[in-house]
């Protein structure tokens, strides 16, 4: 077959076909990735000139305290938010998928389709839908908690440095427990019935089918959420700075590496935006992805056995 | 039978779970909505109720018709989504198909190329893709948001396509090709129909994140002219903030659109992913 693809004329179909998607994706994506990779290496001289400093910006952005502290407080705000949302995030979404997939359940598609509804909104709906929510102004949440009884508990999460960020990732979590609900619930439905079968053969029935057969096929499933939500976590941005504006207040105590990226490129209040710094935390987050995603497609993926029905 | 009572048992705990968990994920839409339509003394006094006739007052939505731009903002969205969607549907196609359709030198290569923004998001060349629409006058325009969102959606589009083009049979193709057709029209009349549905699904997966995008019009098309329904309702929610009747107007107008475009499509989304989770 190749032997003969190669004495055929040059076939111009081929790159007619490829060369749009190949020519936007390569210009709107690959160059300017890497162009900023690029220009992390660089630095604006006084003169308004680009002069090549090498590492100096990774330097700076580690060892600069003016610099490394915000840096480190947003990673590790990161890393939180992230913790939340594998802790919380996916758990409940893989319970309502295996709740969902219970055989003959009457109403399954109202359910799937209401509990995905916040998956589709834009941040902007949702982080001003909880502010409000939350607002001690509004009243609605000290309502609804005094009715249970936990009046007392209340407190204006959001404007608290103890509690601003896990109320936040909490609202993230609200916002997007449809995705791993559907992704888990189309691989419970992927499940053969003979395997199910054989189970109930030997017993094992209820939750401890769950546990001993299902759970061990859904692995690959697992994984690829959890890939899914570390890139989508840190690359976050736009809740954070619907609710918190560019400053992630209160005093920076939810600001993720998204909100720093934006305040270190574009500027605010009284500090001046640095392309050349914000292509060096580009950079990190870019790094940062690369690692998780490596160590996903190197470490899990490759051990999770698949199995081919 | 005991086994048959503790099946009733566990199916009204499930649907016990489910409900609260419906309630949970609609109950803050729901508030919104029903308090955007009330006078302001109500929506302090008794949030929760449902608007009544006295209490009916729609002063929130005239702010936000008034004030806003809304209607133009809501254009921009629309003319932004429906052309990147076209090109993504359109080059990713297209791709899909010669990936998929014919074995050359570098197939292999250059899906795993185009594969590689699935993973990588383009928001990290941010600083870059500035500099680029900076040199090429296209900033406070809707063509650098197409170009970004194009270029956003097409890797998912050619990774999805491309497994529905690969199913397309083959003696379909090979009886147009001995009739005479040009690889051109198998393209459009037999390989492009064929993956209809799929191409709705991909539709569906690209327009949700294109529309909700605040990241890119701050900072690609903040202009007044340019402004999409997203970013304009982020900017007047942050103007008004103390005007809770506008608030909740402009929040329902905002949810409105999605909500009804959802329920829609739900079907094809929901089935687009049982698909692609089997595969």
């Amino acid at each position: 077959m190749s032997d003969r693809a190669q004495k055929r004329p040059f076939r111009w179909h081929i790159v007619v076909f490829l060369a749009p998607a190949v020519l936007i994706y390569t210009a709107i994506m690959i160059i300017p990735l890497f162009g900023t990779l690029n220009l992390s290496l660089f630095a604006r001289a006084e003169d308004g000139t680009r002069v090549f400093v090498g590492l100096q910006n990774f330097r700076t952005l580690f060892g600069d305290d003016r610099w490394s502290d915000a840096f480190w407080n947003a990673t590790g705000n990161n890393l939180w938010f992230f913790v939340i949302h594998m802790l919380v995030q996916n758990p409940i979404g893989i319970a309502l998928a295996a709740i969902l997939s219970t055989p003959k359940l009457r109403f399954a598609a109202f359910y799937r389709t209401a509990i995905f509804i916040p998956a589709i909104l834009s941040f902007v709906i949702v982080g001003f839908v909880w502010k409000l929510i939350l607002s001690p102004l509004w009243g609605v949440a000290p309502t609804f908690m005094d009715a249970l009884g936990l009046g007392d508990w209340f407190a204006p999460w959001l404007g608290l440095e103890r509690s601003a960020l896990t109320t936040l990732a909490l609202i993230s979590v609200w916002q997007f427990v449809g995705i791993p609900m559907m992704l888990m619930y189309a691989a419970l439905l992927s499940i053969p019935d003979e395997v199910l079968e054989a189970a109930e053969m030997d017993g094992i029935t209820g939750a401890s089918q769950f546990w001993k057969i299902k759970l061990p096929l859904l692995l690959p499933t697992i994984g690829i959420i959890s890939i899914l939500t570390f890139v989508g976590n840190f690359n976050a941005f736009d809740l954070i700075y619907v609710t918190q504006g560019a400053l992630a207040g209160p005093n920076f105590t939810t600001d993720i590496l998204g909100s720093y990226l934006f305040r270190t490129f574009f500027g605010f209040q009284l500090q001046l935006g640095d392309p050349n710094m914000g292509a060096t935390v580009a950079t990190v987050m870019f790094a940062i992805i690369l690692v998780g995603v490596s160590i996903y497609l190197f470490g899990v993926q490759t051990r999770l056995r698949r199995y081919q029905f | 039978m005991t086994s048959a009572r503790a099946n009733m048992g566990r199916s009204a705990a499930a649907h016990a779970i489910l409900i609260a968990y419906t309630v949970l994920a609609l109950y803050p839409v729901f508030l919104i909505l029903i308090n955007s339509v009330k006078g302001r003394r109500a929506i302090f006094n008794d949030p929760l109720s449902l608007p009544t006739a006295e209490t009916f007052d729609p002063i929130g939505f005239q702010t936000v018709l008034e004030q806003g731009n809304f209607l133009l903002y809501f254009q921009n969205s629309l003319i932004v989504t429906v052309a990147s969607l076209f090109f993504v549907l359109l080059f990713g196609a297209m791709a899909a198909f010669a990936l998929a359709e014919y074995r050359f030198r570098g197939n292999l290569l250059m899906a795993l190329y185009l594969a590689l923004g699935i993973m990588i998001p383009i928001r990290l060349g941010t600083v870059a893709i500035l500099e680029i629409m900076v040199a090429a006058g296209l900033v406070n325009t809707l063509t650098s948001l197409v170009l970004v969102y194009t270029a956003q959606g097409l890797p998912l589009a050619v990774f999805i396509l491309s497994e529905f083009m690969r199913q397309v049979s083959d003696d379909l193709k090979n009886a147009a090709r001995i009739d005479g057709l040009s690889e051109y029209r198998i393209f459009f009349t037999i390989a492009l129909p064929l993956v209809r549905p799929a191409m709705a699904t991909v539709a569906v997966f690209t327009m949700i994140p294109i529309w909700n995008d605040l990241w890119f019009p701050l900072i690609l098309a903040p202009g007044e002219a340019t402004k999409t329904l997203t970013l304009g309702s982020q900017i007047f929610l942050g103007q008004y903030v103390t005007d809770w009747n506008a608030v909740l107007a402009a929040l329902s107008l905002a949810i409105f659109p999605v909500v009804v475009l959802y329920l829609i499509f739900s079907r094809q989304l929901i089935r687009g992913i049982t698909k692609g989770a089997v595969k």
